[in-house]
């Protein structure tokens, strides 16, 4: 894992201290809100509905088994206990008082952590696949380009006022866990013969106007990154509107000026700045990549795992549901579901946060990854030890078997929280999980993706979500429109809105018509609800949604 | 037709909390609507929003919430408000957890 350098430590510590300073001169009122806001925002601070927001970020979703406890101190210490982590690979602590941040934010710094560049108009925290490093169909770890890019764009003196936010993702593998074909920038590592390189994918995004991006470049050399990078983002910089909000992200600059228009400012910018950049980046990458070497894997004898496997069925399940390929013989990726019936999607409490990081220490090579998917991961996991790691999650209500499954649910915090919002979401996760767990269908129904955004903002991914909800605010009323076949992989793909929306008593039987019809029209148990979807289309689905309670003349 | 001021109550979020409270009329906040002063008129109710808005050092996002009458005291009109004098719907967080 990467470690602070000295500069590093030195650049954190010289925020806290200037926050610090800027936060008790809020609190004395040499400083008015006007004048605050900016400041708090660059330091992940935000006002929500019943109190202040701190946003973590954790790079590349990559913490250890000390970071994951001091996030579990912090949350005892000076929030209600608990953390609540989010699709971008941050983790949120809903409750601190505005006094009391100065103290977290050192807490953080303690373990090599901060809050910069969580808001704001800036390059937010780089997320990149939740499996890196692990992953059995990996090309290359992408953890060290996102650190390499992390540390260019924290405090770029070029990027700090940019027309909005920008988000950037990495994958090391052809298969896409971290969304990067709804990213700003997404990048995708691949291989030209020898030559390392990646497709660059640019302007892609949710929200009020979701986009799938586009390649600008098919092969982008190594060594070219940060230029290219910079050349994008400084292009953007001057182009972005900035005279309307809902117009300013990338996308509906590359959606306007069209993709070759902006290739060809991209490669002329790309042109000048490539000359400027010495090698210095180069080197960085070199020494980045020696902090994440892989952990020495052991060859160890897997018969504990297959006993508990032939014979344990609460184990064989979890196994089946939770675990994933590992590159390294008799290792295997183990995700913590966070989904729990009935719970809050992505949160956590100090005790499961505690309880993750032993396990970590003791059996997972000290390293825990955040998913985009609102899970935690325990990445390098010796098969002869899943059945002692498997009885440790399930003492702490963390080993759910629903992985990928109609529970797996990923919610923002929604009106719950999140001032933004027009609707609740995390209620309409609980009760569709506990709805499908009452009616034991959930391996019966097999992958599901249901993601759910409590406004247009689409933070819960509702439109890469095989079925994808929105709730918005019609008439002073909370109401939810569905949408089907979004995909957030490779294949990337926005869902189709299937008519008018549901009443929050009426969107949970909706979601069960749904799945009703995808059960029966299904070709074989084999086909996925985004495949029977594909190849019947909308047709059937919508008959299930609006014929059986009288809406069929609204659809 | 002239528009009919709907009855208004001054919210806003604490400084130093961030949690969610109410003007009186003796110009102090309550964290508790039934304490809030009813605004009944449009042009008071203005004259209260500037008042409650210069003190920035106690305050943040000041702003007119709509709500209708009650024997118990005012009540939110619209969902977001209600949610604000309650709390999170998830866990017994927030206002919910003093009563």
């Amino acid at each position: 894992m990467y470690r602070y350098t000295d500069f590093d430590a030195g650049f954190v510590a010289e925020r806290n201290r200037q926050f610090r300073q800027q936060v008790e001169r809020r609190l004395d009122g040499s400083l008015t809100e006007e004048e605050f806001k900016p400041l708090r925002l660059m330091n992940g601070l935000y006002l929500q509905l019943h109190a202040y927001m701190l946003r973590v970020a954790i790079p590349y979703g990559t913490l250890n088994g000390r970071q994951m406890r001091a996030l579990a101190d912090i949350a005892d210490r000076w929030d209600k206990g608990y953390g609540h982590f989010t699709t971008r690979q941050n983790i949120q602590f809903n409750w601190p008082k505005l006094s009391n941040v100065p103290d977290m934010l050192d807490a953080l710094a303690d373990v090599q952590m901060h809050a910069i560049q969580t808001s704001g108009n800036t390059i937010r925290n780089v997320t990149a696949d939740h499996f890196a490093g692990a992953a059995a169909d990996e090309i290359a770890d992408p953890r060290p380009v996102a650190e390499l890019i992390r540390q260019w764009s924290t405090d770029h003196p070029e990027f700090q006022f940019l027309p909005r936010k920008f988000k950037i993702a990495v994958t090391g593998s052809p298969n896409d866990r971290a969304v990067t074909r709804a990213h700003d920038i997404g990048l995708r590592m691949v291989r030209r013969g020898a030559d390392h390189g990646f497709e660059v994918i640019v302007g892609g995004g949710l929200g009020r106007t979701p986009l799938i991006g586009k390649v600008i470049r098919e092969f982008l050399p190594e060594a070219d990154l940060l230029p290219y990078l910079e050349a994008i983002v400084s292009v953007w910089n001057l182009l972005g509107r900035r005279d309307n909000k809902y117009k300013s992200r990338i996308k509906i600059t590359v959606h306007e000026h069209g993709l070759d228009d902006i290739r060809a400012r991209v490669e002329a910018r790309f042109a000048e700045l490539r000359a400027t950049f010495s090698g210095i980046d180069q080197a960085l990458f070199t020494e980045i990549k020696t902090t994440f070497a892989s952990p020495t894997f052991q060859a160890k004898d897997t018969t504990p795992f297959d006993q508990a496997y032939a014979t344990d069925p609460v184990f064989w399940a979890w196994a089946d549901s939770n675990l994933a390929p590992h590159r390294a013989p008799g290792y295997a990726i183990a995700q913590i579901s966070l989904k729990a019936h009935g719970a809050t999607p992505g949160d956590a409490s100090s005790d499961q946060m505690r309880v993750m990081a032993d396990i970590a220490e003791c059996f997972g090579h000290d390293e825990l990854r955040i998913s985009h998917e609102q899970n935690v991961v325990l990445p390098h996991v010796h098969k002869s030890d899943l059945p002692r790691v498997h009885a440790l999650l399930r003492q702490h209500g963390l080993a759910t078997a629903n992985i990928g499954q109609i529970s797996d649910i990923i919610a923002c915090p929604g009106m719950d929280y999140c001032a933004l919002a027009t609707a609740r979401s995390i209620p309409i996760a609980q009760q569709i999980a506990t709805r499908f767990d009452d009616l034991k269908l959930e391996h019966d129904i097999g992958e599901l993706k249901i993601k759910i955004s409590g406004c247009i903002n689409a933070c819960g991914h509702h439109h890469v979500g095989h079925i994808g909800i929105l709730g918005l605010d019609r008439a002073g009323v909370e109401n939810y429109q569905i949408t089907l076949g979004g995909d957030h992989t490779e294949s990337a793909a926005i869902g189709d809105r299937t008519g008018p929306g549901f009443s929050a008593d009426e969107i949970i039987p909706a979601i069960e018509r749904l799945v009703a019809a995808y059960l029966e029209i299904r070709s074989d148990p084999e086909e996925r609800f985004l495949d029977t979807y594909r190849r019947v289309g909308m047709a059937p689905f919508k008959a299930a949604l609006y014929q059986a309670d009288g809406r069929a003349h609204a659809a | 037709m002239a528009r009919i001021f709907r009855p208004k109550v001054v919210t806003a979020n604490a400084l130093v909390e961030g949690d969610v409270i109410y003007l009186t009329e003796d110009d102090s906040w309550s964290r508790d609507l039934a304490q809030a002063e009813v605004l009944t008129d449009e042009a008071h109710a203005q004259l209260r929003l500037l008042e409650a808005a210069a003190r920035s050092d106690e305050a943040v996002g000041v702003y007119l919430a709509d709500v209708t009458l009650s024997p118990t005291g005012p009540q939110p009109t619209h969902f977001r408000e209600t949610f604000r004098d309650t709390g999170p719907s998830n866990y017994p967080h927030g206002k919910q957890a003093d009563l």
